[in-house]
């Protein structure tokens, strides 16, 4: 029996409150139901809300108050000869206890201290989960009872159970908002932490990034440093080499595309380039590191060049080829957009296609086409698989596309993955990574979205 | 200015265009040249998919195959049941692993040195004897007896089969010596060598061995995940839809809702792996790994997009529908429920496999929630720790053995025939369905 279990039983008390409910209408109405103010199944669905939602409701929030309560309850009732000082130790003591709980290894021998919490822990877990099944069962069962109390031959059950939904509808469109809002606070608190052991311009402007930090104190050269320049300027010049591939390739696939192709050849054409943007980015990232790193490293050594195998030029190559559907698609719709008649005046003038496309169309169309090349850079900058794959770890100030550089999404990767200590400077470095990044595209998006809305106002 | 207007030349001839052969077929050429760029550039475009699949596939289709030998295999009462009791138990506590070896020493008398022995010994897959325990517990009556067996060869073998050992190298610069090379020959020559469809590679779990590994354990994982991403994104991204789109009286508040929407669609994905490793994971202490904890941090991240196509899809389903039901006394929610959402639902189901199908090949946010782990199980359900295709694919990629570069590219394949089969599906629904009004 688990939580999904009881998920099911709390739907199964629903489906019962709506034939309850159903039924106790139509006794309502002695068999007459066009005397009833609403349908008999509104009656129903009121039942069914009644029991269902407070009871959904009561289990979410046990199931994030639980695991916090039953962790402070085993802690405090510790002996307090072996309760930890600091909150490293309690950290460490807490995850102990819970590997043992589910019957896997720890990091040191269970002292009979810790097992005997253990015990307390599993029975609190127990304890909390069977009240957990009881209270949520009694509330269903009382709101089952309750909402079939208040049917009568007058109430008004469309309106009740409209008046529900609609809030429902607004509590979901306010997920947008809150999943905003809980990217923006987990990343700013972890930040402050962040910035509250490393000072935000050493992290801003500092040019040597090297994140371990020291286990023993007298380690050399592992004081940890956090100077983000070099990632910011790996990010800029990968970047850079995507548009450079993106930005000419994207943008005359979609001038052909809206104005000289044939719908038989566009019909061929956009889909294929749609399914360079369905291809997942680990399997760019596959490619990138397997056969066009190799073999941008065979060219380099083919003219006496001397290429890193993780070349900045292989990763960004390859995340050109990727946004290359972005610029191209954006681009497509707005010069689509732009009116005929200039098209027409144009060629009036005795202007050949292509003059007018350079001299007319494309000047008409530039802050779109701006637009779309920002958003296509913001997704460069963000993107993750790639580099993670096909660019280098250590970071290395240099603008040289031949030598190996790392960006601020690898870093973050690279912080995180693997075993971390949730406290530590270089866990939280990649919060402000992320926080940084986040305003970044955000920024980007901002403008981006604003040229191309501006633009578009103009011709509608 | 007025000085510049004085001092410019009085423009008495008029310049004519010099409308001469020589200019107009300069302007041809411009023209000529211009097209031929945007036309190279599609071309570009396509030649390096086809490259990018070319190369995949043409490194992976091999791992649909693997390469087994054949063996005398003796079930050597002695090893597997000394004490002759015939016991269950007894049987799979047995030392199936010696039990190959001393076979492979059969099978090559003239094998007598250590090394060599050892050598001998890499012919066949580590996890051979597993195969043959479960051959004997189903079937207790094979002890004693002896039989011509396929065993699953080893990944160096696997990989020399295939074509991928140059055997013009130096000994010391490839992974399979001359000697075995030599005992290959002649496996080789008595037709004792075979490769055959790899169905381990669909039906097992991950694996330190690259002839045991399969993605079974990673579909399944991706598939439980998927499941929650649905549950939660489909509902919550069309109830918010029908609310921006039917409802929302336009206000500041519903500018702020869809402002905030579509700056959500272009964040990178690698930040929605933060928020689910800050709030999810330490606030309020989901398992790592879980397939869980990764469906809600993908539906967070697709639900955009189902709110952005649920929302299109409504707004298409022309106002006289809407008129003509609450003339007959709907109230706005029964418009909606009985005759709006009915008429939108196959542009919104096309949206949400779109949106599925980006779920399906997404990574980054998933490595931030732990859901890296190397596994070997199959993942039984939503809280056990699991993988995802793309996340093998990943984690296969950075594996340092030959034989796991195909299995990579197999694995990809596989990604990209489920992406494909999900893009079909919804070019097929909106087909089907696509009503002009």
């Amino acid at each position: 029996m688990n939580s999904f279990f009881l998920i099911l039983v709390v739907i199964g008390l629903s489906v019962a409150g709506y034939a309850v409910g159903r039924a106790r209408s139509v006794f309502a109405a002695a068999g007459d139901v066009r005397i009833l103010h609403s349908l008999p199944s509104y009656y129903g669905m009121f039942v069914a809300l009644g029991c269902g939602l407070p009871a959904i409701l009561l289990l979410a929030i046990w199931l994030i108050i639980q695991p916090q309560i039953v962790d402070h309850m085993v802690m405090s009732g510790l002996d307090p000869s072996i309760m930890p000082q600091n909150a490293d130790a309690y950290s460490l003591m807490l995850t102990d206890i819970r590997n043992l709980s589910s019957g896997n290894a720890t990091s040191r021998e269970a002292s009979p201290a810790i097992v005997a919490a253990t015990e307390r822990y599993l029975a609190l877990q127990s304890i909390g989960f069977w009240s957990m099944v009881v209270g949520v069962v009694c509330i269903a069962m009382l709101g089952l009872a309750w909402a079939r109390s208040q049917i009568s031959r007058n109430f008004r059950a469309r309106n009740a159970v409209e008046k529900i939904i609609r809030a429902l509808l607004i509590v979901c469109s306010m997920i947008a908002i809150l999943t905003t809002v809980g990217i923006v606070l987990s990343l700013i608190f972890e930040s402050i932490r962040f910035f509250a052991r490393v000072p935000f311009f050493d992290f801003l402007f500092g040019i040597h990034w090297s994140p371990q930090t020291a286990i023993r104190a007298e380690q050399v050269g592992a004081s940890g440093s956090f100077g983000a320049v070099p990632l910011f300027a790996g990010t800029m010049l990968i970047t850079l080499i995507a548009m450079l591939v993106a930005g000419p390739i994207g943008l005359l696939s979609a001038i052909y595309m809206a104005e000289y192709a044939n719908p038989k050849f566009r019909g061929i054409a956009k889909p294929m380039l749609e399914v360079l943007a369905g291809i997942p980015t680990v399997v760019y990232g596959f490619f990138a590191a397997l056969t066009v790193a190799p073999m941008i490293r065979g060219w380099g050594e083919g003219v006496g060049l001397d290429v890193s195998s993780e070349s900045a030029l292989a990763a960004g190559l390859v995340m050109g080829i990727m946004i290359i559907p972005f610029v191209s698609s954006l681009s497509d719709d707005v010069i689509n957009s732009v009116p005929q008649s200039l098209r027409d005046g144009s060629y009036g003038l005795g202007a050949t296609k292509s003059e007018t496309i350079r001299h007319v169309i494309i000047p008409a169309a530039l802050p779109g086409i701006v637009g779309a090349f920002l958003l296509a850079v913001s997704r460069a900058i963000g993107e993750t698989m790639i580099v993670v794959m096909a660019a280098g770890l250590a970071s290395n100030l240099t603008a040289n596309p031949f030598e190996a550089v790392t960006t601020v999404t690898v870093q973050i990767v690279t912080l995180l993955v693997g075993d971390q200590e949730f406290d530590s400077a270089k866990t939280l470095a990649a919060f402000a990574l992320g926080l940084v990044l986040f305003f970044v595209t955000l920024g980007l998006n901002v403008v981006a979205l604003r040229v191309v809305r501006k633009y578009r106002e103009k011709y509608d | 200015m007025t000085d510049a207007i004085m001092n410019s030349k009085p423009s008495t001839e008029i310049r004519r265009p010099t409308l001469t052969g020589e200019r107009l077929k300069k302007r041809y050429a411009a023209e000529r040249r211009f097209r031929l760029y945007g036309l190279g550039s599609i071309l570009t475009a396509g030649l390096i998919l086809v490259f990018l699949v070319g190369s995949i596939t043409g490194t992976g289709y091999t791992a649909f195959l693997q390469t087994y030998i054949k063996l005398n295999i003796s079930f050597d009462a002695e090893f597997l049941d000394p004490a002759g009791t015939g016991d269950v138990a007894q049987l799979a506590s047995a030392d199936y692993g010696g039990m190959v070896k001393k076979n492979l020493r059969d099978n090559f008398p003239e094998v007598t040195s250590r090394r060599d022995k050892r050598k001998l010994y890499n012919f066949v897959s580590p996890n051979a004897g597993f195969d043959l325990r479960t051959m004997v517990i189903d079937d207790p009556s094979l002890v004693g007896q002896s039989l011509d067996l396929w065993i699953k060869a080893s990944d160096d073998i696997d990989m020399l089969t295939k074509g991928y050992v140059d055997r013009t190298l130096e000994e010391s610069n490839r992974r399979v010596s001359d000697t075995e090379l030599v005992w290959y020959d002649k496996l080789d020559s008595n037709d004792h060598i075979e490769a055959r469809i790899n169905t381990d590679f669909f039906l097992k779990a991950d694996s330190r061995e690259p002839e045991e590994a399969g993605i079974l354990g990673a579909v399944t994982g991706s598939l439980l995940t998927l499941v929650i991403t649905l549950l939660l994104s489909f509902p919550i991204g069309v109830m918010a839809a029908i609310y921006l789109e039917e409802f929302a009286p336009k206000n500041k508040w519903t500018d702020l809702i869809e402002v905030n929407i579509n700056n959500l669609a272009a964040v990178p994905s690698i930040v929605f792996g933060l928020l689910g490793l800050a709030m999810f994971l330490n606030f309020f202490g989901f398992p790592r790994s879980a397939p869980l904890v990764g469906g809600m941090v993908l539906a967070l991240m697709t639900l955009p997009t189902i709110i952005i196509a649920a929302r299109s899809a409504l707004k298409a389903v022309p106002p006289s529908i809407r008129e003509a039901a609450l003339g007959l006394g709907a109230s706005p929610l029964q418009v909606v429920t009985h005759h709006v959402l009915p008429l939108a639902m196959p542009g919104i189901l096309t949206g949400t496999i779109i949106g599925m199908a980006q779920a399906l090949g997404e990574t980054a946010p998933l490595l931030m929630i732990g859901m890296i782990a190397f596994i070997v199980d199959v993942p039984g359900g939503f809280t056990d720790p699991a993988t995802v295709l793309p996340v093998q694919i990943y984690l296969w990629a950075d594996s340092p053995e030959r034989a796991f570069v195909e299995r990579t590219s197999a694995a990809i394949m596989v990604l990209l025939a489920f992406l494909i089969f999900m893009n079909i599906l919804a070019v097929m629904l909106r087909k089907k369905f696509e009503r002009r009004w």
